[in-house]
């Protein structure tokens, strides 16, 4: 049955007249609440945009997709050459029932040899289900574009560097931010064509109910410039409070991380997790406190420019990867610390 | 109602053992290295389990689709509580460069085969750390897909499961038959006691393989090679906060 509805597939796709006759590469821009342009996505143009093809773009939503839209014209610099926007109630939520059926209609008509996302639980969620409905073995974070049919990798939660070549007709690839500069605003060579997408969803699989999100005035993990991150040793949800007033010392630049242990004894919330199953960050500073250093923790961070410890337990195995490590009891450090900085 | 699930587990390297890749780049040292069953997997077996309890499900389906080790993982589903056990075999070279894509396909014919409502397995396997079978499950089967979830409530043929995105958690509800998986913070997995490592000896296990299920498996992808990444320079150690703040200062961090 998959065999005959891949033949139909590709049937269509030779018969299209408008069919393209060069490799493009279609970006997904993924907009979060209020319009606004995923961070995201700027690390993904920049790993699309090295394949030195044409782009497009194509932006999901319920609402406001305008607002998104103006905000991915100012980066004509990618060679975006065009940007589909597909507007409909049935987007609330992105469900990817309802994105995938238009997705692959967009390939089928377009083509495109490269479809990229960045990151995010968004882009992990549809493009393995469109990836299948093309018959396609999609490539997940990768951290390099060696070439348009060769790309790296990291397997076993970052200890292996793997380099693989797609044989696929077209690459699904979603692209690990913190190993892509986001793309820069600006230059390029003038507005990229907005064309609306007819996006009659019919989705009766799935149903969007609520969403519940943190707010925070701090930046985002993957984009601020220090983290402090906490562990177990905070010993609760209220020391945590010790890590919130480091970051506020350095306003819109610094914000609170945190292990996976932390996280299971109910210090913190679970989007604070950084490592292999949480986020992945590589701040310019990354102070680790009360963190002894897992495998799985040291996946999410290990890019750090720069690596603080701070852990009573000389011998903990975060000390091994630390360009400064201090041996001593965070609850007396963090407070001198904090003093000292502001004096700064 | 009471649903039959399907839950995925694979045969993975031990989450604390630190790997080795072959001198000769061309894969990982997996000879007497010590595996397990994947951590997510462990918690989509868990939440199968705790369906049946609630009588919400009637028969628990475990499969792995591997080499004959992968037996022994299947047992250890069984011991938890599945009631039998699916062993998709697949050998030698085949199992080194066997892609999600092929195992969807595996698991998708399962699913179809034993008239499956619920497909659950775990977010991602930590060995390749792909993060796709179970979308592309869903995608072949054209079921409605809920991932990373945290937390399922199954009534009247449809789940309300509350999944983990970036920034928070959202709330979707999916009418079944339907894709699930697992995220850590969906439960705590339990441990099997002997009385019922050695009950599920006795449980069946077919044996199938991908020629049975109609199944191509040719890979996708070549792996070219396998690299242990750039060491960190990392041991530099302060003796205060002192040293620590004016170190941080020269190099313009604070």
């Amino acid at each position: 049955m998959f065999l005959q509805s891949r033949y139909f597939f590709s049937r269509l796709a030779t018969s299209t007249i408008h069919s393209r006759c060069f490799a493009s590469t279609l970006v997904i821009a993924e907009q979060i609440d209020g319009g606004k342009l995923a961070p995201v996505t700027l690390n993904a143009l920049t790993a699309a945009s090295q394949l030195k093809q044409d782009i497009d773009c194509v932006i999901f939503g319920a609402d406001k997709t305008a607002e998104t839209t103006t905000q991915l014209q100012k980066f004509n610099n990618s060679n975006i050459k065009k940007i589909f926007v597909a507007e409909n109630v049935a987007f609330k939520g992105l469900l990817s029932e309802a994105v995938t059926p238009v997705l692959l209609d967009l390939q089928k008509k377009n083509n495109y040899t490269h479809i990229f996302g960045g990151s995010s639980t968004f882009t992990k969620s549809i493009l393995p289900r469109l990836a299948a409905l093309l018959d396609v073995q999609p490539i997940s974070d990768i951290t390099k574009v060696v070439d348009k049919d060769q790309y790296i990798r990291f397997i076993y939660a970052g200890n292996v560097v793997l380099k693989l070549k797609s044989n696929d007709t077209v690459k699904i690839i979603t692209v690990r931010s913190t190993a892509f500069e986001a793309a820069k605003e600006g230059g390029g060579s003038g507005q990229a064509n907005v064309e609306k997408l007819d996006s009659s969803v019919k989705n009766d699989l799935s149903e969007f109910v609520e969403r519940q999100v943190q707010q925070s005035e701090r930046p985002e993990l993957p984009s601020a410039r220090i983290i402090f991150s906490g562990g177990r040793a905070l010993k609760s949800k209220e020391n945590f409070k010790l890590l919130y007033d480091l970051a506020d010392l350095f306003p819109g630049q610094a914000t609170v991380g945190a292990s996976r242990a932390a996280v299971d004894a109910g210090y913190c919330t679970n989007d604070l997790q950084i490592g292999q199953t949480g986020k992945i960050v590589a701040p310019d500073l990354y102070v680790a406190i009360g963190i002894s250093g897992a495998i799985q923790h040291i996946a999410g961070m290990k890019d750090s420019k720069v690596i603080v410890a701070i852990n009573k337990d000389g011998d903990a195995p975060i000390f091994a990867i630390a360009d400064y490590g201090l041996v001593g009891d965070l609850f007396k450090v963090i407070p001198e610390l904090n003093e000292k900085l502001k004096k700064k | 109602m009471a649903i039959r699930i399907l839950v995925g587990v694979k045969r993975a390297i031990d989450y604390a053992v630190k790997v080795q890749v072959k001198t000769d780049k061309t894969g990982v040292v997996t000879e007497g290295v010590k595996h397990s069953m994947n951590p997510f997997d462990e918690i989509a077996v868990e939440e199968a389990i705790r369906l049946k309890e609630k009588k919400v499900a009637q028969e628990i389906i475990a499969v792995s689709c591997g080499p004959t080790q992968c037996q022994e993982t299947l047992r250890t589903a069984l011991a938890l509580g599945a009631d039998r056990a699916i062993h998709v075999e697949i050998n030698g070279k085949d199992y080194e460069t066997l892609q999600p894509l092929a195992i969807s396909k595996l698991i998708a014919a399962v699913a179809k085969k034993e008239s499956i409502d619920l497909v659950l397995l775990g977010k991602q396997a930590i060995d390749d750390d792909s993060n796709q079978t179970g979308q592309m499950v869903a995608g072949l089967l054209s079921w409605p897909q809920a991932v990373f979830a945290s937390k399922v409530d199954i009534k009247d043929k449809q789940a309300e499961v509350m999944r983990e995105i970036d920034g928070g958690s959202e709330t979707i509800r999916v009418k079944l038959p339907a894709v699930i998986t697992a995220d850590l913070r969906l439960n705590q997995p339990r441990f099997a006691n002997l009385p019922s490592i050695q009950k599920a000896k006795k449980k069946p296990m077919a044996k199938m393989t991908p020629n049975d299920l109609g199944v191509d498996i040719k890979p996708h992808q070549e792996y070219l090679s396998y690299e242990e990444p750039p060491k960190r320079q990392g041991g530099g150690r302060v003796s205060s906060v002192d040293e620590l703040i004016s170190k941080l200062k020269e190099k313009g961090l604070v």
